[in-house]
Formats: structure tokens, C-alpha cells, sequence
């Protein structure tokens, strides 16, 4: 019975993974639109700052910037781990 | 009134001078006097892929520098009257274009051309982002490979953040999709992207499909624009682009895959 369910299942099509992949980049990307050039920089070096007290993976930060009509809005969100807490 | 489209995709290698040479070819067969500017310094290939290549004299940088004027840098067809090609450097650094000598020479070309082509360099650098400053419109030539549809994403940001029109304010750049190297039989077998997965993922407007074809090759080594092939699927969907480009209404060919018949097996099915 494994067998033929092992059989019968298709291979994914690589276009279809490929679509899949570039959705998530592409969208991605377009969040980053706009952004002033500086924010990369800015997000590994508040990374490493970060660092020197706490233990956090390269995917700990999220660093966001909205402009409104006359403020922009620097919105930093810092995932800390579970025994760093206190 | 000039028209300024730049030709550009962010990733190298994926027809951009095969498409702006077989462009601006259409548009002089159509009539409209055209000139095709090749901005990637250093690494010149316009000429080449126009088989002009022995007459160049003098190029956009000489130009800009004020060695020659702009007349004496443009060189003319052979084969069709109203199409002008202005080759790049090949020697000088990148640094030699600059961006007030590029207005003033596409100031001077609007006053006496209908269409102005800007063929620009692969990547997101200087000579990309000059390539593209002063345009009205945008050609963008995408694979259907995971790099190049994503490259065309980067290259829309840009176009929509760093150009004179974005600047400024004014009506923004009018983008185009030009999907080149298209396989349908491929595309029926489940092993590359197809037509609609691009245009969902890059949601711009469909300019034209260019299937993966022999004649374009064919026409590079001969250095005759792959339109002037006009019995070659390739050389007709450049064909059909043009028309596009110029607001008319044309359905889409080559994007299916047709199975051959075993008569068209046998003979062979026409020319590829």
C-alpha cells in the first residue's frame, strides 16, 4: 500500500517551487522599497550592540521605518531568548 | 515629441542589447526615426549585435567629453533608413559618463528623433541608474528563471525611486514586461515559470513574448538584428513587440507549446 502511494505521488514541479520562492522574496523586497539606503547598515550594527549584552540569532531584529505626513516612525522589535528574559 | 525608453534588467545576459537592437530595428521599419544608445561603458557590445562594429569612430563618451559631436558619433544603418546607433566607450572608466552630459546629448537627439532607446549596462550601478534617469518609459526584459525575475523586481523599485520622473514628482515611468528565452514545451512540462506566474509575481503591463529561439543566435553572429528575420518565431515576436510599443492591439503568439505531428517530425516544421 506504501508502495503504491509512494508510486502514485507526483514529483513537485520546479516552476511551482520557484513561484513559491520568488512570492516570498519579491515580497520581501517590496517591504525594503523605499527604505533610505542606510537601514542595512543600521540594522547589523544595532545587531551588534544588541550583542554585547544578549545572545540573539541574525534574525532576532526587525527594523521597520514608516514616514507620515511630517514624523518618520523607526520601529525596532528585538526577539530576546527564553533565559536572557531577566 | 521624443520618446525616451530604457531597455534593462537587472541581471546580465538575459537580452537586453539583442532586444534593443531588434526594437529600435522594428521601430525604423515602422518608420519612426530612431536611435539606440549602448551605456555600458567599458563593455561595449551594441555594435557587435548591429554589425557596426568596424564603424565606430568615435563614441557616447568622446561626446560627452567634447572630442566630437554628437553627428560624428552617431552612425547610420546600413539596412534601414532612420536608425542610428550611438556605440559606447570601450576603454575609459565608468566614471567618464556623467549625468549633465547625458541630458544635454538626450536633449539635442529629442529635438530630431521619434524614439530614443537607452540599452543599459546588467546590474544596479552608476551606468544602470543613468541609463534609466531620463526615461519616459521602461523595457523590462526578464527570463523565466528565479534570478532574473527577481533582479526585474530590484529593477522596478529603482525605476519607480531613482529616475528623473520619481524625482521630480512628475507621471511615473511606464514599465513594460518583456519576457525573453520563453521554452512553452518547458512551460508544459512543469520546469519553468510560466507566462502568468511572472506577471502575477512582477504585476506589471505585458509588452511582449520572445521565445527561446535558434534565429536569435543566428543573428548575433551575423550582426543583423533578429528582425529582419522575418520568417523566424523570434524575429515576429519582436515584430509584435514594436507594434505594442507603439499602442496597437496584438494577440500574443509563441507562448504555446505545439506538440509536433509526426508529418512535421518527418519534413521538419518550417524554420525555427
Amino acid at each position: 500500500m506504501k508502495l503504491l502511494e509512494f508510486l502514485k505521488r507526483e514529483r513537485k514541479k520546479s516552476a511551482s517551487v520557484a513561484k513559491e520562492r520568488l512570492q516570498i522574496i519579491v515580497a520581501h523586497q517590496r517591504s525594503q522599497r523605499g527604505q533610505p539606503d542606510y537601514m542595512p547598515m543600521l540594522e547589523r550594527e544595532l545587531l551588534e550592540v544588541i550583542r554585547r549584552y544578549v545572545h540573539v540569532g541574525d534574525d532576532a531584529i526587525q527594523i521597520s521605518l514608516d514616514s507620515e505626513d511630517n514624523c518618520s516612525v523607526l520601529e525596532l522589535n528585538v526577539t530576546l531568548p527564553k533565559s536572557e528574559r531577566d | 515629441m521624443a520618446k525616451i525608453i530604457v531597455v534593462t534588467s537587472g541581471k546580465g545576459g538575459v537580452g537586453k542589447t539583442t532586444s534593443a537592437a531588434a526594437i529600435a530595428t522594428g521601430l525604423a521599419l515602422r518608420g519612426k526615426k530612431t536611435v539606440v544608445i549602448d551605456f555600458d561603458v567599458g563593455l561595449r557590445n551594441l555594435d557587435l549585435i548591429m554589425g557596426c562594429e568596424r564603424r565606430v569612430v568615435y563614441d557616447l563618451v568622446n561626446v560627452i567629453q567634447g572630442e566630437a559631436g554628437l553627428n560624428q558619433a552617431l552612425i547610420r544603418d546600413k539596412r534601414v533608413e532612420n536608425l542610428f546607433i550611438l556605440p559606447a566607450s570601450q576603454t575609459r572608466d565608468k566614471d567618464a559618463l556623467t549625468q549633465e552630459g547625458v541630458e544635454e546629448i538626450l536633449d539635442t537627439l529629442k529635438e530630431t528623433f521619434d524614439y530614443i532607446l537607452c540599452d543599459s549596462p546588467a546590474g544596479i550601478e552608476r551606468g544602470a541608474q543613468l541609463a534609466m534617469y531620463y526615461a519616459d518609459e521602461a523595457i523590462v526584459v526578464t527570463n523565466p528563471e528565479v534570478s532574473s525575475v527577481r533582479d526585474s523586481d530590484r529593477i522596478l523599485g529603482l525605476l519607480s525611486s531613482k529616475t528623473r520622473r520619481a524625482v521630480q514628482g512628475d507621471d511615473p515611468i511606464k514599465e513594460h514586461l518583456l519576457v525573453t528565452r520563453y521554452n512553452p514545451e518547458r512551460v508544459t512540462q512543469g520546469d519553468m515559470l510560466t507566462l502568468d506566474d511572472i506577471r502575477e509575481i512582477l504585476a506589471i503591463d505585458l509588452l511582449g513574448l520572445i521565445p527561446e529561439s535558434e534565429a536569435v543566435l543566428r543573428a548575433s553572429n551575423q550582426g543583423v538584428p533578429v528582425t529582419h528575420d522575418a520568417d523566424s518565431d523570434a524575429g515576429q515576436a519582436y515584430t509584435d513587440t514594436v507594434s505594442r510599443l507603439l499602442g496597437e492591439d496584438v494577440p500574443l503568439r509563441f507562448h504555446e507549446w505545439q506538440k509536433k505531428g509526426l508529418l512535421s517530425r518527418m519534413f521538419g516544421g518550417g524554420r525555427r
